[in-house]
């Protein structure tokens, strides 16, 4: 099963490589894993996409506490929630596939951020599976890069992870 | 007042009161060693090689309860002070390891003995930290203190930079600390307690499982009370022998791959098992699909949520410190009315007294050649049960665990979790410095002592009177048991050749050596060593070449389908 976990943790210098050693040590997957600061400065939040059964999730999230920087952990699977993630991704877009390059962004909301009389950068945000379907609706050969952050989560409704 | 970093170290240390620093000096360590010469607080132990150091200061915590401490020099010193840090924190066990690291400008530039201490110590430390400003050394210094002693017990790694150790800083120790992302749990939950104990009442066939935890919580005198009151037959891995007394009729010995035939049946056909402080691994319940193969409720205490519910599924969890959940156990029942199923008990324990009268533990006792488990028995017969006793990793772990039957807790050191050998003779190096008086005898093989034999240098600068018990099969005897048994008897480089005249070695070294070669000889020779109170004795007893731990359960077998002496 695949379960999506925010981790709030002391925004320290190894924080980082303690819960990427966690995970490569103990065996478990990471699908992506996602950084940065919060409001609060001395405090980092992390979400952790990783797929395993029942009693390894259950591990995961004890294995996780158990880190001494770690504040708090919260399976945001157990719950509504939301995520997101954005992508970068550099097509080509010359020609007669330019007009139909820009359509194709548009259905699906993307933003295009830079573009060159041969390519368009184009901006997409959504759940990781809408930025699949985006990929496979464009053609394979326009594509030149892309570059995903991973998904970040966050609980739907009241549902708030703080100190 | 403005301290330097150095100076801040030695002040915090004696302000922890230490009473011991097992360590080695080095280049980034030299500020910090300056101050050692210039203090009396506490008294610094100069070992031969970085890992004795780890081990002495963890030796010297197992037998104390106290935090252990280790100093080593970057680089090299860290990298030789890993497998101690390693074994360590596979036992449980609370240290704190000060590591100097190159200057803070020097990081990162593949420096003069420099190594990533942070990150190669990272997978086996509960936690670590990099000093960088002298600032945040006392905090820091008081939080690894902290850390290492409470919750489930850990080694922590204090890494300082040698600019940091000549900076100067403000000084003021905190007396408390607080951490919002570090509060282990102590007081188990009543309600999860409560129902554990409605189980417990309505056992046919109960069980207390204990481990490392009962010894490490100090919880040894409120386990014999609640296993009295209930008359509960116990049973206690290797971490936890000592921790219910093994002279008491219900006690069933270890259990697990050498456990005893009690232990294990009754392991496996209980209704209903309490473990305490103890965590299901392989060498323990084996197969664990076999072990399921038997319905049985489990009750689980232990400081460490995630031990619980790793290798078993358990039905009533407790987080909590274990003394403190037993301590709670007993209340409620002398509180209550309802007490244990007297006719099931008696039907149980009538069909454990059978599985006892196997009697799995004899052996030959009538053997030219020197049985090593007879060497163990009479140990416990001239030391009266009461010496402290360390053992490395192998044959001679075994049977000093099954044949040295230990009342009191932390009574027994060895290497559970990691496996390390060599450990023994620094265990006992720390023993003794923690307890002066006390007999204390290190069990080894001769694969094992050679891996720390340089520290008999350091138990003569000490005068430890430590007694070497060298079990000496001229095999590496675990490997040649596994290799008669699952390999047709091809014994690949478990042969020892060439060892040293161990009489001479100990004498080379200052002490007293002997060597043992009949049975007779081997209960007079003992009461001999133990009477030279001032002396290192190292006694080299010629044992059975060919002897086998019994009973055994192959790896990835059940914990029923042992391998006994007689099958053979």
């Amino acid at each position: 099963m695949r379960h999506i976990i925010s981790v709030l943790m002391e925004n320290e210098a190894g924080a980082l490589s303690r819960v990427a050693g966690l995970f490569s040590a103990r065996g478990y997957n990471i699908e992506s894993l996602t950084v940065a600061p919060t409001e609060d400065a001395t405090l980092s939040r992390m979400t952790i996409v990783t797929t395993g059964s029942e009693e390894v999730i259950e591990q995961i999230v004890k294995q996780l506490n158990k880190l001494i920087d770690v504040v708090k952990v919260l399976d945001l699977s157990d719950g509504q929630h939301i995520e997101r993630e954005l992508m970068l991704v550099k097509v080509r877009a010359g020609g007669k596939d330019r007009e139909e390059m820009k359509r194709m962004a548009d259905i699906f909301r993307g933003r295009i951020i830079d573009v060159t009389d041969k390519t368009y950068t184009i901006e997409l945000t959504g759940t990781g599976s809408k930025l699949d379907a985006f990929l496979e609706a464009i053609d394979a050969g326009a594509i030149l890069e892309t570059v995903r952050t991973g998904a970040s989560g966050i609980g739907r409704g009241e549902r708030v992870l703080k100190l | 007042m403005e301290l330097t970093g150095a100076e801040i170290v030695v002040r915090c240390l004696a302000e922890e009161g230490v009473e011991y620093v097992f360590g080695y000096p080095g280049g980034a360590v030299l500020n910090i060693y300056d101050e050692i010469f210039k203090q009396d607080k506490f008294k610094h132990v100069l070992v031969r090689h970085e890992q004795g150091a780890v081990h002495a200061a963890d030796g010297y915590a197992r037998a104390t309860g106290r935090v252990g401490v280790a100093l080593v020099t970057s680089g090299p010193g860290v990298t030789n002070a890993v497998t101690g840090i390693a074994t360590a924190y596979m036992d449980s066990i609370p240290l704190v390891v000060v590591t100097g690291q190159v200057p803070t400008p020097a990081i990162g530039l593949d420096a003069f003995q420099e190594v990533d201490t942070v990150g190669i110590t990272r997978p086996c430390v509960k936690h670590n930290f990099l000093v960088k400003d002298v600032r945040e050394l006392a905090t820091t210094i008081k939080k690894a203190f902290h850390i290492a002693a409470t919750g489930r017990p850990g080694p922590v790694v204090v890494d300082i930079p040698k600019d940091v150790t000549y900076h100067t800083g403000e000084f003021a120790y905190p007396a408390h600390v607080e951490m919002r992302s570090y509060n282990p749990v102590l007081k188990g939950h009543p309600g999860q307690i409560k129902k554990a104990l409605q189980m417990l009442l309505a056992a046919k066939r109960p069980l207390f499982y204990t481990g490392g935890g009962v010894v490490l919580a100090d919880a040894a005198e409120t386990l014999k009370e609640l296993a009295r009151l209930l008359n509960v037959p116990v049973t206690s891995t290797l971490m936890g022998l000592g921790g219910y007394p093994a002279s008491d009729k219900q006690f069933l010995g270890m259990l697990g791959m050498h456990g005893t035939y009690e232990a294990n049946l009754s392991m496996q056909h209980s209704d209903v098992l309490l473990a305490v402080g103890a965590r299901f691994d392989d060498r323990v319940i084996g197969d664990p699909a076999h072990f399921a193969r038997e319905q049985r409720k489990i009750i689980h205490i232990d400081v460490d949520p995630s031990s619980i519910s790793k290798r078993v599924k358990v039905d009533v969890p407790i987080v909590g410190d274990v003394k403190a959940v037993l301590e709670e156990m007993l209340r409620q029942i002398k509180a209550g009315r309802e007490r244990p199923d007297r006719e099931a008990l008696t039907a149980w324990w009538t069909q454990i007294e059978l599985w006892r009268a196997k009697d799995c533990l004899r052996y030959n006792r009538k053997s030219p050649i020197i049985k090593p488990q007879y060497v163990v028995e009479k140990l416990w017969e001239v030391t009266r049960g009461e010496a402290y006793v360390t053992s490395d990793v192998g044959q001679h772990q075994m049977w000093a665990a099954q044949y040295y039957r230990f009342d009191q807790p932390r009574r027994w050191i060895n290497s559970g979790g990691l496996g390390t050998m060599g450990v023994g003779l620094p265990y006992a190096m720390g023993v003794q410095f923690a307890h002066p008086d006390a007999q204390v005898a290190c069990i080894t093989g001769e694969g094992s002592i050679q891996m720390n034999i340089q520290e008999l240098s350091t138990c003569k600068e000490f005068n430890l009177p430590l007694k070497i018990i060298l079990l000496n099969n001229r095999y590496l005897g675990m490997v040649r048991q596994w290799q008669e048994f699952f390999y047709k008897e091809r014994y690949a480089e478990s042969y020892m050749g060439s060892l040293p005249d161990f009489v001479k070695l100990a004498e080379a070294y200052g002490h007293v050596g002997m060597t043992i070669e009949k049975p007779e000889d081997v209960e007079r020779s003992l009461q001999e060593a133990f009477a030279m109170k001032d002396r290192l004795v190292f006694m080299n007893f010629i044992t059975d070449q060919e002897e086998n731990v019994f009973p055994m359960v192959p790896g990835g077998k059940g914990i029923t389908e042992m391998i006994l002496a007689e099958e053979l």
